[in-house]
């Protein structure tokens, strides 16, 4: 009996968590599509997300098509399809691994520091501050960073995208000896406008829930600096959870 | 005016206000005095809606703050300043951005004008030559005053002090009260001063309202509150570790 009112209550806590964190997510949308939009916020938080996650994307990117490019090589020359290497690759990144990964890596630098600076407004009365001046603190921090995550997601997917690309070819081409017009040649072939399209839609999307997701365990996170230490670990696992089962779910209604 | 009426709060089993009545008159400065976790700061809180009650209410100016519509809360925060007992400027931005920071979003004032108003608010708090300091580089006195700054570049009608003199050393504490005080007289506004200075503070409030187990045990002016034979504000005033108040 014991367990089964544990079971219910951690249910009912579960689902008002997530009740109150689309509630959250939708005063977002509702602050975003009404005047005064911070504009000069949004570009610094673009440029805190997207220009600052540059070298942490291009260093995970190039190992990725390194390791892609090692693992399916031996695979496809079994078969005698060698050549088939730079399309793997490629479909495999624009597809899923590209928006994924560069979401996990943006969630662990850029989202976790929003969390952090978040929940420090929050302990040191910053945020009652904020609504004491009159100032809405969803537009101030959290539209900012929403549009942020948004716009510059779907760049720094692209980015990893080609980096991790160039990285198979450095691997395939230059150290196993596949030629290289095939690598490309083939990539044109076989990519086609849907998958970026999908590759977007994706990252476009990772983008608001890493920012959602961040945004609220900052605001809600509780008092002395386990409280920010714990709503930032939180937010990461959170967020990074959350983008793998919402890429599975985006992959089966795409396909 | 102020009028706070039976207010209640409590968090889970724990009864925090049960049932708080106070009245500030337009123009009067009071002080509010209890023990530490007595509910001071929870009050002051209340009085601007960044707290409900679960019963009572608070009304400024005859309209209750618990009912107003979002657009008259705002034009009521916009009336208020308030120091946070930790100042709660932004960390990130240097003080003279912090003292700028409502005039620049609040405002269409030009950058000439908000200079000329942020330069002479740091003046009245004797702190003209800090502007390009970060919070984290400044004492917990100069804290203190720039968040005074920044709350009286608003030009409040009513401003509330949350323990805005603790942890400081006492010269500090004067200075910093005599700071209030001229403020105070110069701009006739409506405050309250939540504080554990006594006597400091008798010199410069009209009324000391005493907070006690969740109810407003006194309110008095400084003279009768420090020769009162009430036996806890007696033992508060003296600060006695004996009597009837007792603490955790």
């Amino acid at each position: 009996m014991n367990a089964l009112i544990a079971m219910g209550t951690w249910c009912v806590d579960g689902l008002s968590r997530l009740g109150k964190c689309a509630v959250f997510f939708l005063r977002t949308l509702a602050c975003c599509v009404t005047p005064p939009l911070k504009f000069d916020r949004v570009i610094k938080q673009i440029w805190f997300i997207g220009w600052k996650s540059m070298p942490v994307i291009c260093l995970t990117a190039v190992f990725t098509g390194m390791v892609l490019a090692l693992q399916g090589h031996p695979t496809l020359r079994r078969v005698g399809s060698e050549a088939f290497l730079g399309p793997l690759i490629a479909l495999s990144l624009i597809r899923e691994l590209g928006p994924v990964l560069a979401a996990l890596m943006v969630t662990g630098r850029a989202g976790s520091s929003i969390t952090a600076q978040i929940g420090i407004m929050r302990i040191n009365d910053q945020i009652d501050a904020l609504e004491l001046m009159g100032l809405n603190p969803f537009r101030y921090l959290v539209v900012p960073n929403l549009i942020a995550f948004v716009f510059a997601m779907p760049l720094l997917s692209a980015i990893f995208d080609v980096v991790a690309i160039f990285g198979g070819y450095l691997l395939g081409v230059r150290v196993l000896g596949l030629n290289s017009g095939a690598y490309f040649g083939e990539m044109n072939n076989y990519v086609v406008l849907h998958d970026i399209a999908t590759g977007v839609y994706k990252s476009m999307c990772f983008g608001a829930l890493i920012a959602s997701v961040c945004c609220y365990k900052g605001f809600h996170s509780r008092y002395g600096a386990e409280g920010v230490s714990s709503a930032t670990t939180r937010a990461v696992v959170d967020a990074s959870v959350l983008v793998l089962v919402w890429d599975y779910l985006l992959t089966s209604l795409i396909s | 005016m102020i009028r706070i009426e039976n207010l209640t709060k409590s968090f889970g089993e724990q009864e925090v206000l049960r049932g708080v009545s106070l009245q500030v008159n337009s123009g009067e400065f009071v002080a509010l005095v209890g023990m530490s976790g007595s509910g001071k700061s929870l009050l002051l809180r209340h009085l601007v809606r960044l707290m409900r009650p679960d019963s009572g209410r608070v009304l400024v100016d005859g309209r209750d703050v618990g009912k107003m519509p979002r657009y008259e809360l705002e034009a009521l925060r916009s009336r208020v300043g308030y120091v946070f007992q930790s100042g709660a400027l932004f960390d990130s931005i240097n003080v003279f951005d912090n003292v700028a920071f409502p005039l620049r979003e609040k405002t269409r004032l030009s950058e000439t004008v908000i200079r000329q108003k942020v330069m002479e608010e740091l003046d009245q708090v004797g702190l003209k030559d800090v502007e390009h300091k970060y919070p984290a580089e400044l004492s917990g006195g100069m804290l203190k005053r720039v968040a005074l700054a920044r709350t009286l570049v608003r030009a409040p009608e009513i401003i509330l002090f949350d323990e805005p003199t603790t942890g400081l050393d006492p010269i500090v504490v004067n200075s910093i009260l005599n700071l209030f005080d001229s403020v105070h007289k110069r701009l006739k506004l409506t405050g309250i001063l939540v504080s554990h200075e006594i006597p400091e503070i008798f010199g410069i409030v009209q009324k000391i309202a005493m907070l006690h187990e969740g109810v407003i045990a006194a309110v008095e002016t400084p003279e009768n509150i420090h020769h009162s034979q009430n036996p806890v504000i007696a033992q508060f005033v003296a600060g006695k570790p004996d009597g009837p108040i007792r603490y955790r």
